[in-house]
């Protein structure tokens, strides 16, 4: 397709081109219409003019008889833009008047009517249109009054061509218009098919272009942007996934080989045997975890799960967590504490929830664990705490351990980051970024502050779930 | 007890088929969803593990129309889809049990016996005995030898549901699912913990251990005479 004929095919052209046509019947509508009128006004003057023409010269003639007649014609013709008159006796020979003829059409019968006659002063010899009446006049004489209209005719048809020349120029510019007015706003869409094909073609950063008028186009460009964002932010989340699964997934895997070739290799009887098959059974059974986590993660980030949540009551929901894990912190030589405001109720999904607690109270035990008995005859403690937060509620995880430094804070809550100094512990460093998967998924965030000393992370989730913050965010 | 397995993948339903024979178990094998759901209807089986994912009709619509003609024969889903909606949907179509792939042979063993021998609603008993330790499911009240044993809330919920399935391997996933309700997979294994804490309330000072652990498995209550 030419640009031409997609210019031509183009929305806003077709619309100019219906607004034209219906422009143009209208302007002509109207001129024409004037110039029936204009048309209409100046005949009734001229038949007018006439008739108060032959009343006067009937009462002259009536007064003065044929030489009365005779001389006021002479008199009348003698005045610039007189009227016409030609007075011809019994016989058809003129005897007065400024025509130098009687004029044929008028001549043939009784009737008035539209005659051309020579005007005696144009040395052209041009015919020039009039308007006549043929009179008898007692006496036999024939007296025609005429009046000329060929300055008539000639106003009315350059009108009528005005009008026309009007008419022609509107559509000519209407159609410039049209196609200008067209041309930009096929050149925005062309420009929105353009980023649109060359997104799809593989570069995911790209954006539609806007104007910055803020019109419809600018708008349809913005939710269009924000769509290629969210999709860009799943694809980049799909495509780390997959980075992590063959970087850190291969590691454990090659582990299991490895163990399982060894025992193949070394295992000296059946006890043996059944020692390497354990310990390779114990290493799938990790990497299932770690790959279910990861799969869970990648879920919540897909926004899969936000139609399961209901009202729960948190204090319940995390006390239920703080007892499963209190027999282990006293284990570990630790004191849980737990601080929960009850009576509040929160929109979430209580399975994801216990399990963003779980992580978090799992890690500090895990952390708090390294300084048991290196400071001091006192028993570290981890304290849960519970409080409404300005329309969220923060469930906040604070433990004596080593923490984080505030420049590693950021990093640690992606995935599969161990920071140094916690290589040697289990875990396959999912927790922490599990916990932030949660919170996404429910509108809320996880941050990371200094417990003075130790680590503390609050999990913030809206009262009313990820719709009410949604709201919220709208309203404010 | 008679097992019916409905699993499209030959490997996998050959090697629950040998195992659960090294178990003891009887187990008829069908391939797809239509098969499947004829043979659970013309033969007797205790217990159906059935598929989520199936030719020709899925594993849903199998216990779906199982349930629909009245059967209550036990059934255990096995699915690749794990989340909680999944969950949800399987047992709200009339499953008794969900399994997630992949899982151990030992924890599907423990689920299927522990399924095939639940009593119904109405015949389920009041009091639970194993040796000379009673729980009383009326009064909450738990004694070994005649002395009074004090549980708080949960162990007496963790005991309850090891006594009745008493004889039975009981896995650590069993228990976090059916005593805290929690569908997830802890990173520490804080239900070691717990057990070590009811078990030094309940058999510390007794000659003979009731709650045992059973290697690679998970736990059981036994009297040890049995």
């Amino acid at each position: 397709m030419t640009a031409l004929t997609r210019l031509l095919r183009s929305i806003p052209f077709r619309l100019a081109l219906a607004y034209m046509g219906v422009f143009i019947l209208a302007a002509a509508l109207i001129v024409g219409f004037v110039a029936w009128r204009a048309n209409q006004l100046l005949t009734t003057k001229v038949i007018e003019t006439l008739t108060a023409e032959v009343t006067g010269l009937r009462e002259q003639f009536q007064a003065g008889g044929p030489a009365r007649l005779t001389a006021v014609i002479n008199e009348r013709i003698a005045e610039p833009g007189s009227s016409l008159y030609f007075l011809s006796d019994a016989a058809g020979r003129k005897v007065a008047g400024n025509l130098s003829r009687l004029p044929p059409e008028l001549a043939a019968g009784g009737q008035g009517g539209v005659f051309s006659y020579v005007r005696a002063s144009d040395p052209t010899l041009r015919p020039r249109q009039a308007v006549g009446v043929p009179l008898a006049v007692p006496g036999g004489l024939t007296l025609i009054v005429g009046r000329d209209i060929e300055d008539l005719r000639r106003f009315a048809g350059t009108m009528g061509q005005v009008a026309l020349w009007s008419v022609a120029l509107l559509a000519v510019i209407g159609i410039g218009a049209g196609l200008l007015i067209s041309r930009g706003v096929l050149r925005r869409i062309d420009a929105v098919s353009e980023a649109s094909r060359t997104i799809m073609a593989g570069d995911l950063s790209g954006r539609i272009p806007r104007n910055g008028s803020g019109d419809e186009l600018d708008r349809l460009a913005d939710s269009l942007n924000a769509m290629l964002a969210r999709i860009e932010e799943l694809m980049a989340a799909l495509r780390e996934v997959s980075d992590n699964i063959a970087h850190d997934l291969k590691t454990p895997l090659n582990r299991l080989r490895n163990r399982a070739e060894a025992a193949l290799r070394d295992a000296s009887g059946p006890a043996s045997y059944r020692d390497g098959l354990v310990k390779t059974m114990e290493e799938a059974d990790e990497l299932i975890k770690t790959f279910n986590s990861l799969l869970l993660i990648a879920r919540l980030e897909g926004g899969a799960i936000a139609e399961s949540m209901s009202p729960i009551d948190p204090a319940s929901v995390i006390g239920d967590v703080a007892e499963l894990y209190e027999p282990v912190a006293e284990e570990a030589g630790l004191v849980l504490l737990s601080r929960l405001q009850d009576g509040l109720t929160l929109v979430a999904n209580r399975e994801l929830v216990s399990q963003a607690v779980a992580n978090l109270v799992d890690n500090a035990i895990k952390y708090s664990r390294v300084t048991v008995g290196t400071e001091g005859s006192e028993r570290p403690q981890i304290a849960i705490s519970l409080a409404p937060v300005d329309g969220s509620i923060e469930i906040a995880v604070a433990d004596h351990g080593p923490g984080i430094a505030p420049q590693d804070r950021q990093r640690a809550l992606q995935r599969f980051v161990r920071l140094e100094k916690s290589r040697s512990l289990p875990g396959s460093g999912l927790g922490l970024s599990l916990v932030a998967a949660v919170a996404r998924l429910h509108g809320g965030s996880v941050r990371l502050e200094d417990n003075n000393p130790g680590l503390r992370v609050v999990l913030s989730l809206p009262e009313h779930g990820p719709a009410g913050a949604l709201q919220a965010a709208w309203t404010s | 007890m008679r097992v019916l397995v409905i699993e499209d993948d030959r490997e996998t339903a050959q090697f629950l088929q040998r195992s659960l024979r090294e178990s003891g178990h009887a187990a008829d094998l069908a391939s797809d969803g239509e098969s499947g759901l004829s043979m659970a209807r013309h033969g007797r089986y205790d217990i159906i593990i059935v598929d989520r994912m199936l030719p020709r009709l899925d594993g849903l619509s199998v216990v779906q129309e199982l349930r629909g003609s009245g059967m209550r024969t036990p059934v255990l889903i096995l699915s690749a889809l794990g989340e909680v909606d999944d969950r949800v949907k399987g047992l709200r179509a009339g499953g008794d049990d969900y399994l997630t792939k992949p899982y151990a042979y030992t924890e599907l063993l423990a689920r299927i016996e522990a399924l095939a021998r639940r009593p119904a609603p109405e015949e389920q008993e009041t009091r639970y005995t194993v040796g000379d330790l009673v729980l009383d499911r009326l009064s909450h009240k738990v004694t070994r030898a005649g002395e009074p044993v004090l549980l708080q809330p949960r162990e007496y919920r963790l005991l309850e549901y090891l006594m009745k399935h008493a004889g039975q391997v009981v896995t650590r996933t069993m228990l976090l699912e059916n005593v805290w309700d929690y569908h997830f997979d802890p990173q520490t294994n804080v239900i070691d913990v717990h057990i070590s804490r009811l078990r030094s309330k309940i058999d510390k000072g007794f000659a003979k251990p009731l709650l045992h652990t059973v290697r690679g498995a998970g736990y059981m209550v036994r009297d040890g005479t049995d």
